[in-house]
């Protein structure tokens, strides 16, 4: 029997701390672990005997990728708890503030992290060598996005405008953003038309989709649960429908729907459950860059980012268009015992928060769902359907497509619980 | 050309993406020092020694603690960027209670964590040159950070409280205008008073200022209605180590 180990150092443009481990015996793959060893945080446990409304500061530092999604989720699961629903005007600007977070974030991905896979870069700095126009509309593409988020929110990272039933100061004009905005609609079109034309791998994967779902909107801020097979639920059943487990080989917990591990949430599931309420460009863009109506080739999620970059830039354009400052910066929010769930769509997936609030007002329980967790095991999943045919390849081609795979997902390991250790044993 | 590594530790990945959120300064900083490491923008792993270690996060586990002494041994300059790694981090409250307690509340089998019992700095564990405040750093300062080193200066990051920032910048003083709890007075400057610029006050994101009076502070806190809880939980949040984890830091 041969065995052989490989080991290449942590997993690269991601955010957060992982290895990945193979095990392969007669051409099969026989194990096959992706490995989060980001240290363990205890957001859940630090949460307990906070105040009532200290959650959206405290878990926007969950992630300096997307700390709006964090507060988002917070804020709408404590209102839930205490009977308010925000809407109106205060409604639109937490949109808005989601758009520029998208924005940012996505265009991060897309520019820094993801094309240079595509065009044979080790990163998005050493891209601009012969790609500098790009570059620099990627670059000026995330600074419309952090600009957007520092002037609803304060700050870029970790915004400190954001409080329980809406802000705690609103702008009273938001003319000024439109500018940026147009030329950022603009350099997303072409983001569009620049990532369609990359070389993607030729795999499709079968996939169970979940994302939230909005009658009226490309759910970002709230909906209903809504899954692939055609079922829907609303958010405070997320619990019996989704149940995390802890695996041995992993600090992020995994995440089972309907007793089934294994489904994936973020763009394609977004795209697959809600593409006919994307913008009208934005819907244009997706055609032109022959997505189709689902797109389950993962390594074209980047076409999905971009054209998701086209509807947060076009929809913020439209709030902002329609924006009067609201009367009051929030609605009165007061603690009251029970229990109260939120979820909305961070730029990698649905975020799902749970919180009860005890008879002082603190917070006894604290459930946090990031993405990452529920995408773990499908992750898993892809990279076993990229393994298993290509084991005969040399370890180093290998471990580049196993990487490429995972930035696919985008995944934010520091919220989940950095990055490729590929340990490959032919048994 | 000059070798720049960026390193994380126990963090949200906040302080080092504003490296990245540099927009218009990224290619310019890119052009003067070479990114040599840097995980989260680049699959190049450039050998050490680096010039200028950026290091992010808390000393959480105990691998933490050997790759932190790795990282000291491989740079000429070590400067710890944010909360996390200047303090210790909002997950240095676990030094409150107990990583046992607060494992058993999120995993299900908590014998199966490794993590150290607190959460604590880097200076706590390696020599460091240079600390960079803030929940998250502010790229101004990490620029001036980063030139300064460049030029062989100390950087010129102030050490007064949020209250000097907040009166260049005109804002009316929540605390007296409105008796809204504000840590002004004892946090250090960096964020050009940020919070009472909308309207709330400071929860202290850049840790004390050099010579904080929180005595003093508290008895006006007091005054405005804040209860001992309260008093205590304002001070617990992302510099809990620096701030002393009580009313009395």
């Amino acid at each position: 029997m041969t065995h052989k180990t490989i080991r290449v150092g942590g997993l690269t443009r991601v955010e957060g701390e992982g290895a990945l481990l193979v095990r392969a015996r007669d051409g099969r793959v026989t194990d096959l672990q992706l490995k989060i060893y980001e240290p363990p945080r205890f957001f859940e446990a630090l949460l307990r005997g906070r105040a009532f409304d200290e959650p959206p500061d405290i878990t926007a530092r969950v992630c300096g990728i997307c700390p709006v999604a964090y507060q988002m989720s917070a804020c709408q699961a404590l209102e839930s708890a205490c009977g308010v629903t925000v809407e109106g005007a205060l409604r639109d600007l937490r949109l808005l503030l989601y758009y520029g977070e998208w924005i940012e974030s996505h265009a991060l991905h897309v520019y820094l992290l993801h094309a240079p896979d595509f065009l044979g870069f080790p990163s998005g700095v050493a891209m601009a060598a012969s790609h500098r126009p790009a570059v620099e509309r990627g670059l000026a593409l995330k600074k419309a996005g952090n600009e957007l988020v520092a002037a609803v929110g304060g700050r870029a990272i970790h915004p400190v405008n954001v409080r329980l039933g809406g802000f705690h100061r609103v702008p009273a004009d938001l003319t000024p953003l439109a500018g940026p905005l147009r030329r950022a609609l603009r350099a997303a079109l072409d983001t569009v038309e620049w990532v369609s034309g990359f070389d993607f791998p030729d795999v499709e994967h079968d996939y169970r989709f979940l994302a939230l779902r909005h009658p009226a909107e490309y759910a970002i801020l709230s909906g209903d649960v809504a899954v692939s097979d055609g079922t829907a639920f609303p958010v405070h059943d997320w619990p019996r429908h989704v149940v995390e487990e802890q695996v041995r080989h992993s600090t992020a917990l995994h995440a089972r729907l309907d007793g089934r591990p294994g489904y994936l949430t973020g763009p394609l599931a977004r795209y697959a459950l809600n593409a006919p309420l994307l913008s009208p460009l934005a819907l244009r863009a997706a055609a032109e860059a022959g997505l189709g109506r689902v797109c389950r080739n993962p390594f074209r999620s980047i076409v999905v980012r971009a054209v998701e970059i086209v509807h947060a830039c076009e929809e913020a354009l439209r709030l902002i268009d329609r924006y009067v400052p609201p009367d009051e910066p929030a609605m009165p929010v007061a603690a009251r015992p029970g229990v109260g769930h939120g979820a909305s769509e961070a730029p990698r997936g649905t975020l799902y928060h749970r919180y009860r609030i005890d008879e002082d007002g603190l917070i006894a329980e604290a459930d946090i769902v990031p993405p990452t967790a529920q995408n773990q095991a499908r992750i898993e999943d892809d990279l076993r359907a990229l393994v298993e045919p290509r084991l005969g390849l040399p370890v180093a081609r290998l471990t580049e497509l196993c990487e490429r795979a995972i930035r696919n997902h985008d995944p934010c390991i520091s919220c989940s619980a950095h990055f490729l250790d590929l340990s490959l044993r032919h048994g | 050309m000059r070798k720049l590594a960026v390193w994380k530790f126990a963090s949200c990945d906040g302080c080092q993406l504003t490296l990245l959120d540099c927009e218009d300064e990224l290619l310019s900083v890119a052009a003067t020092i070479d990114l040599a490491y840097f995980l989260e923008a680049s699959s190049a792993r450039g050998a050490g020694p680096y010039d200028l270690s950026l290091v992010e996060g808390s000393i959480s586990t105990p691998d933490d603690v050997e790759r932190i002494k790795h990282v000291r041994r491989v740079s000429r300059h070590l400067v710890t960027i944010g909360a996390c790694a200047t303090s210790g981090g909002v997950q240095a409250l676990r030094n409150l209670a107990g990583v046992r307690e607060f494992a058993a509340v999120v995993y299900a089998r908590p014998d199966h964590i490794e993590a150290l019992e607190r959460s604590t700095p880097i200076s706590a564990h390696v020599p460091v040159d240079f600390e960079l405040r803030g929940c998250p750093i502010d790229k101004r300062q990490l620029l001036e950070v980063i030139g300064a080193f460049l030029a062989g200066r100390r950087p010129a990051v102030p050490a007064h409280s949020v209250c000097v920032e907040c009166k260049a910048r005109g804002n009316p003083c929540v605390l007296v205008a409105h008796g809204t709890p504000c840590l002004g007075p004892v946090t250090q400057a960096g964020c050009g008073a940020l919070c009472p610029a909308f309207n709330r006050g400071c929860f202290g994101c850049f840790g004390p200022m050099e010579s904080p009076n929180a005595a003093a502070l508290n008895a006006r806190l007091r005054a405005a209605g804040m209860t001992g809880d309260e008093l205590a939980r304002v001070y617990r949040t992302f510099n809990v180590t620096s701030f002393g984890g009580s009313s009395d830091a």
